[in-house]
This record gives structure tokens, C-alpha cells and sequence, in this order.
């Protein structure tokens, strides 16, 4: 007759000596800008450019009536998810995300054919058209979505990063998640785990500044969203979205960290979307003249071009670029308008794996 | 006068336990707050505390006597100034005085008698069999699971040190270490997602909820992560997840903590729903829910994990998601249910059969997908139809039945179909208003005697 243990003592006791410091405590390297190849520059400049061009075709499509339901689009942010996925592992790491996935879909090197497929619901979208725009997985590329319901992919991120370090395979899980989804609670319950086991995962803020139509402003009682992690132990970057090698930089130390076996961190990306929360948004909550400053002023890409034509490139070279992109994501367009819909004995097909 | 020492109450369900270990001897002295006595009961081992002070008369049950039913006077303690050494006749334990009414017994259901109760075919016959609890059959098929698969692993609140907190995962920290066994903060939505993100990841976590109560946090999760993934993925990305543990009304532990939660999930596509009532296939269902590819509901109850039942005792004992079973072969009423109404609705049968009426007794045990040929196949044989649910009567695993009986088995019904279910509010508190909302035995031969003679 055994007796129930009492709670041990062999439990990890933090509080059981005095604190330290949170100053004194270890944390990240403060991270520099990376340093890129004239390759790499382009290679980052293809990528962002592609995402533009698809979500600008993706719109378009939308207005068309050939993209239906909810269309949240990537239109601004584009550093910030080739600048994080450049610095991944795809052999190891693994991603994810909300609702607005598509840029992270490019940016992880998924044919566009699919995901514009997927977005007019045709049998060869990488869903089989049975997910649309906010329900695109890759498990080939380890991508595990592309989820509907805000905050959600933060556990299931955390999930993920339990699985790397269960198999002890070295994996590091990057979950995504925005502004918005920064207050739900499960957030902080992900958080507290993550941190309390040391999972190997990045949680990505993309501060995009606006919850649908509510600024972060009006909705967050500490607005510097990188401090958020502050009372879990969470170390915490707060980091240009709108320049891809200051994000690079930043994620390479976040890397080293999570790496090493030091538990997460927490990523603020501060970033913009240059249009609505989803295609249906009448953008009262802020005006025209603030989004073209942004425009203006602190374009990702602008500011990319800048760097490689201060490198030499000429504008020869961005011309063919933009040319071959447009073809791109005009064959996928037109891949994805012509593709047949699913065949309907699919309504019936995937609701479950196994036959009982 | 000498203060008398009864045996407590330390669960909800506690009817009796055992004296472990007294800590004291007749002559001590103690005060309030000393530990007297350890008392196991089938979930844990509690300390026993003094709650007065004076000296320990006399010892009344000795130490490692098993079954000491609750309210039993154990010991006995004068006060100060009283004469400690003049304690009154000991009783022996078998003579306990009865628990009082405040100890808060269920209606004990009898177990069933062997003979007159139908093999599952799928246990060959001559197969040997070992009496186990429903809560070490679980636990039997975790480990065996575990054993078999390192991608299982068991997480939840108080799996691991504290051995379950209603001792299901109990050894399993000690067998498979605390990578495998997780004790997670009271975090249920984040848990519940970690689950299913592990799941995609590639893991096969059980993830256990103290009560299916508690999962209403995580229902999100449950649903719109692990159900509804595989087909948003066009079949790319799995969520082989087992959400467990104990759904249903307990006893008298109030409204919150007493729900059956089988019609909520049983409703959604994407999830495979069992609910089993004895411990063969509480094991074999366990087992076969941690094995599939598909996201998996176990509800098991709490009053079930103290009985004991017999289990085949073989290697791998798995069974097949999604095959009711005929628990008791009768040609005049088909008495459907499952989890721990089958108790109910086989003792129905038994008390009709002596008023020659003939019920046949299927434990649906799974409910998601939901067998309905083995239950139409006895509806064409017996044509009467009673649902037993210990649930709420609206939108209900009944009521959904009542529907199949109608669209499929319209021309086989000589009469209305009934169901006999909870009364339809929160579950009350009060012993006699819980007595009333809950179905019993009474309601169902009632139910049956409705429509048996009518043709």
C-alpha cells in the first residue's frame, strides 16, 4: 500500500532561493543587422516581391468573386516572414501561424499554384480546396498551418516545440501570431509552459499595429508587446518588421538562444498592413494619409531596393526580377482559375483517417 | 464523556476505506492538528487528523484492516481529566455501526451476474479471464501503449506525482519517467493545445482532464484544432490525440462538476467518441484509442473506476472503435446505453425478467461513430426502444437515436421510442434533489412496462 507521494522537493524550485535580479538575469545577445551576399539581398527581394505580387493578384481575384469567404492579406509585412524563414532550418524547424498565411507559405518556398488554388477553391489547392485561404498546411515543409482561430496556433506552436525537444531531434518551432492575438489568454498559458520546460520555440508578434479595426493602443494595457513575456521569465526582442536584415539579425540570436537549450523567446516584429484586416474592412480606423506615409516612408521592399541598388545593382536587374514575378504569379493565377473544383464525393473524403 | 473516532469520508464517492497505519497507541496524548492515522481509500492515502485534544482511549480497528466502511468508530479519545484506560465494549469492525446517511453513497448497483449476461464476441471463448477495476484497466492500457510506442506520452494536472488525482495514472511516473508523464500547471486550454500540436508533430499524447468539466476551457482545441484538421488539410495533416478522463455526474459535488458531455462531442465530425462502461473495454477501447490515427474522446466515470469487472486476460487486448455490444440477449424491449447507464439498464432487465419481461441490453460504447445497425438489427427483433441516458434529455445520444429509429426502423416500432434520462436542470446538490434529477433502475423498468404490452 503505497502511500501518494507527497509533492516532492526534487520538483524545480526557482522561487525557493532569492531571485535574481531580472536585470542580472541572461538573455540574448543583442542582435545586428545581417550582413547579406549580394545573392542573399536578391534572393530576400524575389521572395518579398513575390508575396506582394501574389496578394495584390490574390485581391484582385477576390474582387472577382473567384476568392470567397474571409482574405486576409500580407500587403506590408513581407520582411518579416522571408527575413524569420531565411534564418530556419526547413530540415528541422518547424512554423506556424494564423489566418493570415500566405506570405509565410511563399516565403517557405510552397508553389504558389497551390496556395492560389487553395485560395479559389479548386481540388489541386494544397488543401484540396477543402481549407481556403486560412487553412493551408505544408507537412512536407513543416508547416502546420494556417489557423483560423486567433491565439491557437500559440499552443499548438508550443506543442510542436514539445515534440522537438520529446524527440530530441534539435528543432526549434516558430509560431506566429499577431497584435491581436497577443491578449488571448491561452497565449500566456503557452508561455508559462514553454518557459516552465525550456521548449525550444520563437513566438513570433507580428505587430502589425491593429487588431482587425482596434489599435494596439486601445486594446493592450502594455502596449510594448515584447515585454509580454517579461513575468514568465520570457526573454523578449523588439525588432524593425520593415527592414528583412534587421529581422534576419534578430532571428539568428533568438536562434542561438533557443538553441542552446535557454528556453523561448518572444519576437515583436513591428510591422504594418498597408491594407484591410481582411478584404471586407471599411478602414475607418485609420486614414489614407497615415497608411501612405508608411508607404512612403518605411516600405520593406523600397527599403531593400535601396540597399542593393547602394550595392550596385542596377535597375535593369530589377526590372527582369519584377517581370519574371509577374509571370509567376500570373501562371498561378491562371492555374488557379482554371484547375477543376473538388470532385463532390470529397465533401465525404478526410473527416477521418481511419475506417471503424 | 470520550470523544468517539470515525472512519471519514475523504472523496465524494468514498464508501470505505482502509486503516493503513495508525500513528499513535492507546495512552498518547495528542492535540489537535497530530496525525493519527493513514487511511487509503481507492484514490488515495490521506493523513487522519486529531481535532481535539486529549489522550487516544482505545484503538478499535486495528492497523491494515481493509473495507472499514465510512462512520465506523475507529478510536477513541478522552478528553482531558477523563479516565482514558475505561473505554466502552469494542465493536468489532464487522458490527460497524451502517455509514450514516451524509456519507454520499451512489445507489450501489449489483454486479452483474456472469451466466446471465452475453460474451463479447469479440473474447473467444475459454479465454482466461482476471478481475480488474476500471481504473487499473485504464491505467493497464496506457502503460501497455506506452510500452509498446514511445511516441505516447501522458500529460495532464496531477498525472504524474501525485498519481492521477483519482489514481488512474498511478506507477506510470515510475515506469516511464517525467518526459512521459507530464504534470502540467491548471492550464487546460493550454494544455489541451499543446496536446494537439504535438500530435501534429508527430507525438500520440493522452491527454487526461481531472473532469471532462474542466475541458470546456479547452473545447476549442478538442474541436476546431484536432477534429477539424485532417480534412481542412485535404488529409495532409493528422491529430492522433486521446482527450480522457472521468464525464458525467460524480456525487454531490454541485452542478459544475457534473455534466455528461458525450451528446456535445458525439455531434462533431472529425472525432471518434467513446464511452465505455465495464473494465474489459475500458482496457480494449483505451488501447484502440491511443493506437488510431484519429482524434479521440474517452469519457470514462467517476463511480465506475472502484468496480471491478472481468478482463480477458490476454497479450493485446484491443477492441474495435465503433461496435456496441449486446451485454444481455432479450426478445421483448431493446434497452440501449452506455457508460454507466448500462449498469442501470442491465439491472432494469434483470428485475423485468421476473415479471417476464424479456430485454435485450446494448452498451453502445462507442458514440462517435455510433453503431445503429447492432441497434436497429435488435430493434427489428424485439420492436420496442428505450434510450438510457445519464444526461440531459435534450439534443442527447437518445435523442439522436430516437431519430435513427424513426428514419431507419420506422416500420419495426410497435411503439413509441422512449428515453429515460436526467431531469432536464443543473444537477442539484442537495442528496435527495441529485437522487431525483438522475436516472436509476426504477425509471427505466417504468419506461419499459410504458411500452411493453403494446403492439
Amino acid at each position: 500500500m503505497a502511500k501518494a507521494p507527497a509533492r516532492k522537493s526534487a520538483a524545480p524550485t526557482k522561487t525557493a532561493s532569492t531571485p535574481t535580479a531580472a536585470t542580472n538575469r541572461e538573455t540574448p545577445r543583442d542582435p545586428a543587422p545581417y550582413d547579406a551576399t549580394p545573392e542573399e539581398l536578391e534572393k530576400f527581394y524575389r521572395e518579398m516581391l513575390l508575396i506582394r505580387r501574389f496578394e495584390e493578384k490574390a485581391g484582385q481575384l477576390y474582387g472577382l468573386g473567384l476568392i470567397g469567404g474571409f482574405c486576409h492579406l500580407y500587403i506590408g509585412q513581407e520582411a518579416v516572414a522571408v527575413g524569420l524563414q531565411s534564418a530556419l532550418d526547413g530540415d528541422k524547424d518547424s512554423v506556424i501561424t494564423g489566418y493570415r498565411d500566405h506570405g509565410h507559405m511563399l516565403a517557405y518556398g510552397i508553389d504558389p499554384k497551390l496556395i492560389m488554388a487553395e485560395l479559389t477553391g479548386r481540388a489541386a489547392g494544397i488543401s484540396k480546396g477543402k481549407g481556403g485561404s486560412m487553412h493551408m498546411f505544408s507537412v512536407e515543409h513543416k508547416f502546420y498551418g494556417g489557423h483560423g482561430i486567433v491565439g491557437a496556433q500559440v499552443s499548438l506552436g508550443t506543442g510542436l516545440a514539445f515534440a522537438h525537444k520529446y524527440r530530441g531531434d534539435g528543432g526549434v518551432a516558430m509560431a506566429y501570431f499577431g497584435d491581436g492575438a497577443a491578449n488571448q489568454g491561452q497565449v500566456y498559458e503557452s508561455f508559462n509552459m514553454a518557459e516552465l520546460w525550456k521548449l525550444p520555440i520563437i513566438f513570433v508578434i507580428e505587430n502589425n499595429q491593429y487588431a482587425m479595426g482596434t489599435s494596439v493602443n486601445r486594446a493592450s494595457a502594455e502596449d510594448q508587446l515584447y515585454r509580454r513575456g517579461e513575468s514568465f521569465r520570457i526573454p523578449g526582442m523588439q525588432v524593425d518588421g520593415m527592414d528583412v536584415l534587421a529581422v534576419r539579425g534578430a532571428a539568428e540570436a533568438a536562434l542561438e538562444w533557443v538553441r542552446a537549450g535557454k528556453g523561448p523567446v518572444l519576437m515583436e516584429l513591428k510591422t504594418y498592413r498597408y491594407r484591410g484586416h481582411s478584404m471586407s474592412d471599411p478602414a475607418k480606423y485609420r486614414s489614407r494619409e497615415e497608411v501612405q506615409a508608411v508607404r512612403d516612408k518605411s516600405d520593406a521592399i523600397e527599403h531593400l531596393k535601396k540597399l542593393m541598388t547602394d550595392a550596385g545593382i542596377g535597375e535593369d536587374k530589377f526590372k527582369d526580377i519584377d517581370k519574371e514575378i509577374r509571370q509567376i504569379v500570373a501562371d498561378a493565377a491562371d492555374f488557379s482559375e482554371s484547375a477543376p473544383e473538388p470532385e463532390l464525393s470529397e465533401l465525404y473524403t478526410d473527416v477521418l483517417v481511419e475506417q471503424y | 464523556m470520550a470523544i468517539e473516532l470515525k472512519m471519514p469520508a475523504l472523496s465524494p464517492t468514498m464508501e470505505e476505506g482502509t486503516l493503513a497505519k495508525w500513528l499513535v497507541k492507546e495512552g498518547d496524548t495528542v492535540k489537535s492538528g497530530d496525525i493519527l492515522a493513514e487511511i487509503e481509500t481507492d484514490k488515495a492515502t490521506m493523513e487522519f487528523e486529531a481535532v481535539d485534544e486529549g489522550t487516544i482511549g482505545q484503538i478499535l480497528v486495528a492497523e491494515g484492516t481493509d473495507n472499514v466502511k465510512v462512520g465506523t468508530v475507529i478510536a477513541t479519545i478522552a478528553g482531558e481529566g477523563e479516565e482514558a484506560a475505561a473505554p466502552a465494549p469494542a465493536p468489532a469492525p464487522a458490527a460497524a455501526p451502517e455509514p450514516k446517511a451524509e456519507a454520499p453513497a451512489p445507489a450501489p448497483v449489483a454486479a452483474p451476474a456472469a451466466a446471465e449476461r452475453a460474451s463479447d464476441p469479440a473474447i473467444p471463448a475459454g479465454t482466461a479471464m482476471v478481475k480488474l477495476t476500471v481504473r487499473e484497466a485504464l491505467r493497464d492500457a496506457m502503460a501497455e501503449e506506452m510500452r509498446a510506442d514511445d511516441r505516447v506520452f501522458v500529460m495532464g494536472e496531477e498525472v504524474a506525482e501525485y498519481q492521477g488525482a483519482y489514481k488512474v495514472t498511478q506507477g506510470l511516473l515510475q515506469e516511464f519517467g517525467p518526459q512521459r508523464v507530464v504534470d502540467t500547471p491548471i492550464t487546460e486550454y493550454g494544455f489541451a493545445g499543446l496536446g494537439a500540436g504535438a500530435a501534429m508533430g508527430g507525438l500520440k499524447p493522452v491527454i487526461e482532464f481531472m473532469t471532462f468539466n474542466f475541458a470546456m476551457q479547452a473545447i476549442d482545441h478538442i474541436i476546431n484544432s484536432a477534429a477539424k484538421t485532417n480534412y481542412m488539410s485535404g488529409g495532409q495533416m493528422r491529430c492522433p490525440i486521446v482527450f480522457r478522463g472521468p464525464n458525467g455526474a460524480a456525487a454531490r459535488v454541485g452542478a459544475q462538476h457534473s455534466q455528461n458531455y458525450a451528446p456535445w462531442y458525439a455531434s462533431v465530425p472529425g472525432l471518434i467518441v467513446i464511452a465505455p462502461y465495464d473494465a474489459a473495454d475500458a482496457k480494449g477501447l483505451l488501447k484502440a484509442a491511443i493506437r488510431t490515427e484519429d482524434p479521440v474522446v474517452f469519457l470514462e466515470n467517476e463511480l465506475l473506476y472502484g468496480r471491478s469487472f472481468e478482463v480477458p486476460e490476454v497479450e493485446d487486448f484491443v477492441l474495435p472503435i465503433g461496435k456496441a455490444r449486446i451485454m444481455r440477449e432479450g426478445s421483448d424491449v431493446t434497452i440501449v446505453s452506455y457508460s454507466i447507464g448500462v449498469g442501470l439498464a442491465l439491472e432494469a432487465a434483470d428485475s423485468l425478467a421476473g415479471e417476464g419481461i424479456d430485454a435485450e441490453v446494448i452498451d453502445l460504447r462507442t458514440l462517435r461513430p455510433l453503431d445503429t445497425a447492432t441497434v436497429l438489427a435488435s430493434l427489428r427483433k424485439t420492436n420496442r426502444l428505450v434510450i438510457v441516458e445519464e444526461g440531459w434529455p435534450t439534443c442527447s445520444i437518445a435523442s439522436e437515436l430516437a431519430m435513427v429509429a424513426m428514419e431507419q426502423g420506422f416500420d419495426d416500432l410497435d411503439a413509441p421510442v422512449m428515453r429515460v434520462c436526467n431531469e432536464d436542470v443543473p444537477l442539484p446538490y442537495a442528496h435527495n434533489l441529485e437522487r431525483a434529477a438522475l436516472v436509476d433502475t426504477p425509471r427505466v423498468i417504468a419506461a419499459v412496462k410504458a411500452i411493453a404490452n403494446r403492439a
